[in-house]
């Protein structure tokens, strides 16, 4: 276990050294993040005026979600896409051999290898504005909540991991999957609003199949107090599921890998 | 005749070549084809929104903007600056410049034959749109498809000379995709994409009507969906965004050649 601390702590260090030399790209990346956020708040607004609610959400609730939103995609920026994208080109490029054959778990090298500090500011950003929205809707805060918003936001992450992680994994058949994370993105975009907004098929596929429900809306819910238990412990198994099929989708998919020859 | 090298029998070899190309990668661009779901997802939101009655658009009319918004994005989605980076960066641009033909339209070719590989694709999720939702079905008349389609180029045409300007850059700086992301953003909210342009307070609606971003997708997908809509400014205005990004893609593209020095082994 220690190994993998010390690792881990190796491969941030140097991936920081690393995006530091690239300074003009983190100032875009900061623009960029700025403007989205502007972008996604006027598209958010346009849903709302007097009296008006999105599923029976009002405009301060579904900050809270777009807030939740805005930490997940920081989340994948820092984390999921340097890393996930690259598993395409060891495989196509063959240096995969090379990390199955090193005395540490694959999937973990291959999950926690680098991380770019230039999607920090965005999950710094959602929070806030999670905080600004919980605060405008009156939402009641206690240390339970907190520690139950955070097992939340984990299980957030545990599943868009994991469903990235499986379509990762089939590049070791179709080498080329760049565009099926992008349909998943696609589909993810759709938690930037509340998914009781949603037609009740769509809210069906949201919550069991392709779970952004749990992603967004169950956080926010946790934090203006009204999630029931159940809906907890669902996600909590859902992401404990995810988690292990993805784990064990990896070492039935190695089976296959060929190497790639040169 | 020959404009900046290409006359009609290279254009035949050029997007022959290029869809035979696209062909073979099928799979990915169905893939593609189903990861532009975002007017759909947008479409149920309105549908079941308080502010639906503020969008000016009754009954099937939203459907049919958001399916043409979806179609119209199909067929003008532009991703030469990805592949003009990859193409300087490993050294492949060399040999291009080299030759009479201007290297733009190998990428306009590429594109060409990438959106014909699209047809069936968009066609089947249009065909599962109108089994959802039966009412919605329409057919538009053939003047009117004619210059939805004219729309729909023009607005490829637009879209590919900004980006073409970003690509350009790529002479001066190696990673001008980054800056693809800061043009992709106001696209994506002002475009109509997401929300027709009806949907946004008056001033700015105004201030995107000054951006080329409307024409990309709202003005195309209304004149598909059989909207209401002022054909003449609208044609008139993308005429003008073309014949201003075209000199200047080509004074920068100028510029950069002279100083470009080849990369890669």
């Amino acid at each position: 276990m220690g190994r993998y601390f010390k690792s881990l702590r190796r491969f941030w260090g140097t991936a920081l050294a690393t995006q530091l030399e690239y300074q003009v790209n983190v100032l875009i990346e900061l623009v960029a993040v700025g403007l989205s956020l502007l972008g996604s708040l006027f598209m958010l607004s346009l849903f709302f005026g007097p009296g008006r609610e999105l599923g029976g959400w009002s405009w301060s609730e579904a900050l809270i979600v777009q807030g939740f939103y805005t930490v997940l995609d920081g989340m994948a920026s820092t984390w999921l896409r340097p890393n996930l994208s690259s598993i395409v080109t060891h495989v196509r490029e063959g240096t995969l051999d090379f990390i199955l054959l090193k005395p540490i778990d694959s999937q973990f090298w291959l999950s926690l290898r680098t991380f770019s500090p230039a999607g920090l500011p965005e999950i710094g950003l959602g929070l806030m504005l999670v905080a600004w929205g919980g605060h405008q809707a009156g939402a009641p805060l206690s240390p339970l909540g907190i520690v139950i918003v955070l097992v939340m936001l984990l299980v957030g992450g545990l599943i868009l991991y994991s469903l990235w992680f499986l379509i990762a994994a089939t590049s070791i058949w179709f080498v080329k999957t760049w565009n099926a994370t992008e349909v998943l993105r696609a589909v993810l975009a759709s938690g930037r609003y509340p998914v009781t907004a949603y037609p009740a098929p769509l809210r069906m596929l949201f919550t069991l199949v392709i779970p952004v429900a749990f992603l967004t809306t169950v956080p926010a819910e946790v934090v203006l107090g009204r999630a029931n238990a159940p809906m907890l412990f669902l996600g909590i198994g859902l992401a404990a599921g995810f988690f292990a099929a993805a784990r064990s989708f990896w070492w039935f998919a190695l089976r296959y890998y060929t190497s790639a020859s040169s | 005749m020959r404009i900046f090298g290409l006359n009609r029998k290279i254009l035949r070899v050029l997007l022959g070549t290029e869809y035979a190309h696209m062909l073979e990668y099928r799979a990915e661009i169905a893939l593609w084809a189903l990861s532009g779901v975002l007017p759909f997802i947008m479409l149920s939101l309105w549908n079941g929104s308080d502010a639906r009655s503020a969008l000016g658009m009754d009954g099937v009319a939203l459907d049919r903007y958001f399916l043409s918004a979806y179609l119209v994005r199909q067929f003008s989605v532009v991703w030469m600056v990805y592949d003009f980076e990859d193409d300087a960066l490993t050294g492949r641009l060399s040999p291009y410049l080299l030759q009479p033909l201007h290297p733009l339209w190998r990428y306009v070719a590429r594109h060409l034959g990438e959106q014909l590989t699209r047809v069936p694709f968009a066609a089947a999720i249009a065909a599962v749109f109108f089994l959802i939702q039966p009412e919605a079905f329409w057919l538009p008349s053939i003047g009117r498809f004619l210059l939805a389609w004219l729309a729909t180029w023009m607005a490829f045409t637009i879209a590919f000379l900004l980006q073409s300007l970003i690509a350009a850059l790529c002479f001066w700086s190696e990673r001008a995709s980054a800056l693809e992301r800061l043009l992709f953003i106001p696209f994506l909210f002002l475009s109509g994409l997401l929300a027709p342009l009806t949907a946004f307070p008056p001033l700015v609606r105004t201030l995107a009507e000054w951006t080329p971003f409307p024409y990309l997708i709202d003005f195309p997908a209304r004149v598909l969906a059989e909207q209401p809509v002022n054909l003449l400014a609208g044609f008139a205005i993308q005429l003008i965004w073309i014949l201003v990004l075209l000199p200047l893609v080509l004074l920068l593209w100028r510029a950069g050649v002279r100083r470009y020095s080849a990369m890669g082994a």
